[in-house]
């Protein structure tokens, strides 16, 4: 119980420092970009046309004189007694806008995270147990293919095939144009492009992965003296057991590709999305939208792998009876 | 008596890459005989890397998918196939591996005995083997990491127990243990022997192969080169080829003198 604790305790602090880290960083960067936030929101000409003291005005509301390090202090502070502030793009709260923004990404995300999860699996088990013959080479082609290309020309070429030509699924966005109550149909509709992108590149990765593991186990030592005391089913009692423990780090660690990757992936298909509005919060200079979509993504992806860690100790009994004795 | 194992000129070969594109081709056993009658404990002996485990691989039908492999084999006189090999593992065939690392790490003891069978009849006999080498039913619910060497040990040879073996294939199943526990395996095997079975202990340790087995097969570079009975190797009379000499005149008891017949040390 005591190790717990500490385990617990070592994670959340590592959680802590990650999180300070990755707001600064995204901060800095932000920050040394060339985009004049005026210039980008509200146009050349419109900015020609106005009185100074308006610019004035704006320049404030944008924190385009405040320096930088009083800017991140400033933010920092409010978020540690939990205010994320005030998108500027959106003028709204920035917790509601991510809550908005995720609740629609959600769906995708988790669809995709399993899917990639359960077909990257399959495929790397089915090709580590076949290795050498034909079903290991097709797998292995398939997932360098897959690997080597980009998830965004992926996305334009399910686009193509799937709502240009074949004119089955719809081109863009979350719900039909207009529909005031979507069905549950709709929203998995328009999910199905961007879910299958994410699906299929992240599937790859998986897959290659989980291969390499099955070929080790079934190298082992134990594998042979299984198969010498004649055992059936070695692939359900021994590998898939064998494979379960890296196939949970595989599993959890994805969720920051699937994240990172929504961000082109909703893009594309102008679903809106967090990761659409993380384009738009970088591009249009919204430093408390930006900093706390990221904070919030950060959390998730740290979240995941404290899950696959937590469930070592549930799966691997050298974990879970060796914390339990000592 | 007939014998329940004969391999005739056995020989494994690998090819591999080497350096560049040029194949290299390893011969570890070349033209390797030897026979295990019913109640006989064989012992091959062979210095490290003389083709001993590859032995009881092949026997197994076990070698890696490169290897090639020529020569007889037979078991109680009809030809030893794959197909046979592979009916009669964890049967009439057992072997005995080295150490802990041939068990399942992520799964109890108990189940991996069983193999996968639950049936009660399948359970009890895992139960009367393990009970067979002192170890009680509260092992069945150990996972692998949580024994001792010694008891990893005895889990194995339990495990071969749990079959009827008519061949026991002992692969080193006693480096780590100190003599008096090495000397109650081997006595495990004798054990089997008296049953009935053939037992065909590898090993690199003459001196323990000397204590269990009725005959010696002494390996040189993956061949045989002699086949001795114990008693003679023990009291060092009738040894006709040069490296049995030279290695009886190695043993602690008789000077440590490999002599300069296979050129020093």
């Amino acid at each position: 119980m005591r190790h717990r604790l500490q385990f617990t305790a070592k994670k959340l602090i590592r959680m802590a420092l990650l999180l300070l880290g990755v707001s600064l960083t995204a901060f800095l960067l932000m920050d040394a970009s060339p985009l004049d936030p005026l210039q980008t929101n509200v146009g050349q000409t419109a900015l020609g046309s106005m009185s100074s003291e308006q610019i004035a005005r704006l320049e404030e509301y944008w924190g385009a004189n405040t320096p930088a390090a009083e800017r991140y202090l400033g933010w920092l502070g409010s978020a540690l007694r939990g205010d994320l502030g005030v998108s500027l793009l959106y003028r709204r709260p920035v917790p509601e806008v991510i809550g908005q923004r995720l609740a629609n990404s959600l769906w995708l995300l988790v669809l995709a995270w399993a899917l990639s999860g359960a077909a990257g699996l399959a495929l790397g088990v089915l090709a580590g147990a076949s290795r050498g013959r034909w079903p290991d080479r097709l797998v292995r082609g398939w997932c360098l293919l897959i690997s080597s290309t980009p998830a965004f020309w992926l996305a334009l070429l399910l686009l193509m095939v799937f709502a240009v030509w074949l004119k089955v699924l719809p081109v863009g966005l979350s719900v039909p144009i207009g529909a005031a109550a979507p069905t549950l149909a709709q929203r998995l509709r328009h999910a199905l492009l961007p879910v299958l992108t994410l699906s299929i590149t992240g599937a790859a990765n998986i897959a290659l992965h989980t291969r390499e593991k099955v070929v080790d186990v079934l190298d082992s030592d134990y594998i042979l003296f299984a198969r010498a005391r004649g055992e059936k089913h070695i692939l359900r009692r021994h590998v898939l057991r064998n494979v379960a423990l890296p196939a949970i780090t595989l599993q959890f660690g994805s969720i920051g590709e699937i994240v990172g990757g929504s961000v082109v992936v909703e893009q594309v298909f102008s679903y809106p999305g967090l990761g659409q509005a993380a384009v738009a919060a970088g591009l249009g200079g919204d430093m408390p939208l930006l900093l706390g979509i990221t904070v919030i993504t950060a959390a998730l992806v740290f979240g995941g792998n404290l899950v696959a860690d937590l469930l070592y100790g549930v799966v691997d009994p050298r974990i879970r009876r060796g914390a339990a004795r000592g | 008596m007939k014998p329940i194992l004969t391999v005739e000129n056995l020989s494994v070969s690998f090819t591999r890459y080497g350096r560049g594109l040029s194949r290299v081709e390893l011969n570890p056993i070349r033209r390797l005989s030897l026979a295990v009658e019913p109640g006989q404990v064989a012992a091959v002996v062979g210095a490290s890397g003389s083709g001993k485990s590859l032995l009881a691989h092949a026997i197994f039908y076990l070698l890696p998918r490169n290897a090639r492999v020529s020569g007889t084999l037979l078991y109680d006189g009809v030809p030893l196939t794959r197909p046979l090999a592979e009916s009669l593992r964890g049967r009439e065939l057992a072997l005995i591996p080295q150490g802990v690392t041939y068990l399942d790490p992520m799964m109890k003891v108990g189940p991996q005995l069983c193999r996968g069978q639950r049936d009660q009849a399948s359970r009890l006999r895992c139960r009367q083997a393990l009970g067979r080498y002192g170890l009680g039913p509260e092992v069945e619910e150990l996972y692998p990491f949580q024994l001792s060497g010694g008891m990893a040990r005895r889990v194995l040879i339990a495990s071969a127990v749990a079959g009827e073996p008519r061949l026991v294939v002992a692969d080193e199943p006693t480096p780590g243990l100190d003599l008096r526990a090495a000397g109650r395996v081997l006595g495990h095997f004798r054990e089997l022997a008296g049953q009935g079975a053939g037992v065909l202990f590898i090993t690199h340790d003459l001196n323990l192969a000397l204590t269990v087995a009725d005959k010696i097969v002494v390996l040189q570079n993956g061949q045989t080169v002699d086949e001795v009975p114990a008693c003679a190797l023990q009291k060092g009379e009738g040894l006709t080829h040069p490296y049995t000499r030279a290695l009886w005149r190695a043993m602690p008891q008789n000077a440590f003198d490999p002599g300069e017949e296979v050129g020093g040390p």
